[in-house]
């Protein structure tokens, strides 16, 4: 099933695809701020400048330092997020193109929502204040359940399609989506993203009990680089959505890439809205959860949609 | 000659990354120069075609130093791990013997006679070093997981302070368990 033609884009369009991830992440932002405004009172129009007018802010304001931070170690945690994210889009089929095509890239953005795990710890770390140590800690242990159920939820459409390359899985959906016979799979996956943006129910880590935690003492455009980075890996999951669950650049009228796009962009506005439905998730409790819960209904998922696979 | 590059590039980060392991002092800093120096390992992977071993290996060990960054505060506990804090002890003897395992080694590699090449590399490298793992030491990987998954119970039995009849009672029909921190799924 390794004979899906996509054209490799050459590495000029890298930037193009980083631009579309921050518009991504920008739209985001804003919709968060419109969503803000709206439970609030506010208006609209003031609640969807709000990104811009922080990142603004932000990119004004000076750097607060702490006593014997670690600031190597700090501003790589703080910058990686952005950095993952983008690593991660690079597997993304866009239509026919792609920027990397490699054979293993369903491992490729596993390995990238990994380093999501280094980077969180590392950004609480630097700092070298209590509750930014906290914040970090109260993030691994998310990480901790969530992890393994992710890994099994990318399993299930590498196994339906025999193949860990993204636009093999996504050429795999002709007929019918996985999302339509792999649900479990799918809503596991949508967890894993919110968990690994530090996103709604898994923003404990950021929570306001531990006084900002991670982002305790982020200041300037170290804290605008944070917080953009988990914009931008809500996009990047909800972009890696679409070939893996999605169809790919399925659907009429449409040329595929567009397709891509809108079906990116509707499922991450519902990743953001989920930050008001739902309510934060405590790291001690859900780990029993994760591992009692999720991983085995998870694991039931790549069972049945293995003997599907073998039996027909 | 841009994989030559390459290699010796990531091959250079790979050992002084591990160098850095032994000179900082501080367990985050220790912890993730580990977690760079593997990463360029991986990476070398990569430049032998092992796409998926090279992935992996970055996401193990990148996963593995961040848990190991969960265990030295949990049981490193009068805190040296948040202090700053020497990376080495009884550093002579462990000099030397970095040292003379290095040269061993390193000699091996650069001494012995290497075959000449016979036959041409396989076109699935993954799948050809799965096949020479998996296919003829099939009873060697049966026999080494059970024994890795009872050794790893094993030590969590031993180290668990709290067993069922804590948790229940005498009869094990104590509901709910009495935990000094209740789980998520109200067992």
């Amino acid at each position: 099933m390794s004979d899906t033609v996509v054209t490799t884009a050459s590495g000029a369009w890298a930037v193009a695809a980083a631009l579309m991830l921050g518009a991504a992440a920008l739209g985001a932002a804003s919709l968060d701020g419109v969503l803000t405004a709206r439970s609030t009172g506010g208006s609209a129009r003031g609640g969807a400048r709000m990104a811009l007018a922080e990142t603004a802010r932000l990119m004004r304001q000076r750097r607060r330092t702490t006593v014997s931070a670690d600031t190597l170690l700090w501003r790589i945690g703080g910058g990686g997020l952005l950095v993952a994210a983008l690593l991660m889009i690079v597997v993304v089929p866009f239509g026919s193109w792609t920027l990397a095509d490699l054979a293993v890239g369903v491992v490729w953005f596993n390995a990238m929502d990994v380093l999501v795990w280094a980077l969180v710890w590392l950004s609480g770390w630097g700092a070298n204040s209590a509750y930014a140590l906290v914040g970090a800690y109260r993030f691994l242990a998310h990480a901790l359940a969530y992890e393994l159920p992710l890994m099994f939820a990318l399993t299930a459409p590498a196994v339906a399609a025999s193949s860990l390359r993204v636009a093999d899985v996504a050429a795999a959906q002709d007929d019918v989506w996985f999302v339509v016979w792999m649900p479990v799979a799918f809503a596991v996956y949508c967890l894993g993203i919110v968990a690994f943006s530090v996103w709604g129910p898994f923003a404990p880590a950021t929570g306001a009990d531990v006084a900002g935690g991670v982002l305790v003492e982020a200041s300037g455009v170290d804290r605008l680089l944070v917080l953009a980075g988990r914009y931008a890996l809500l996009a990047a999951g909800a972009a890696f959505a679409t070939p893996m669950f999605l169809g790919g650049g399925a659907g009429p009228l449409l040329p595929d890439w567009a397709w891509v796009l809108v079906k990116a962009l509707v499922l991450l506005g519902g990743l953001v809205a989920v930050r008001r439905r739902l309510p934060a998730i405590r790291p001690d409790r859900f780990v029993e959860v994760g591992w009692l819960v999720l991983l085995p209904a998870v694991l039931l998922q790549v069972l049945v949609v293995s003997v599907i696979v073998v039996r027909s | 000659m841009f994989r030559s590059a390459v290699f010796w590039a990531l091959a250079v980060t790979a050992v002084a990354a591990g160098v850095a392991v032994f000179r900082v002092d501080s367990m985050a800093r220790a912890t993730y120069a580990l977690a760079v120096s593997f990463v360029a390992v991986g990476a070398a992977l990569l430049l032998v075609e092992l796409h998926y071993v090279g992935i992996v290996t970055v996401l193990m060990m990148v996963m593995e130093m961040a848990v190991m960054g969960v265990y030295m505060i949990m049981f490193m506990g009068m805190n040296p791990a948040l202090m700053p804090m020497s990376m080495v002890h009884d550093n002579r003897r462990a000099v030397i013997a970095a040292v003379v395992t290095f040269l061993f080694l390193a000699g091996g590699a650069l001494l012995v006679q290497w075959p000449e090449r016979r036959g041409t590399p396989a076109a699935d490298t993954t799948a050809a070093l799965g096949g020479e793992i998996m296919g003829p030491k099939m009873l060697v990987m049966l026999t080494v997981s059970p024994v890795m998954v009872a050794t790893i119970i094993a030590g969590i039995v031993l180290t668990s302070p709290r067993g069922r009849y804590d948790r229940l009672g005498e009869d094990l029909g104590g509901r709910p368990a009495e935990d000094p921190q209740p789980g998520g799924v109200g067992r």
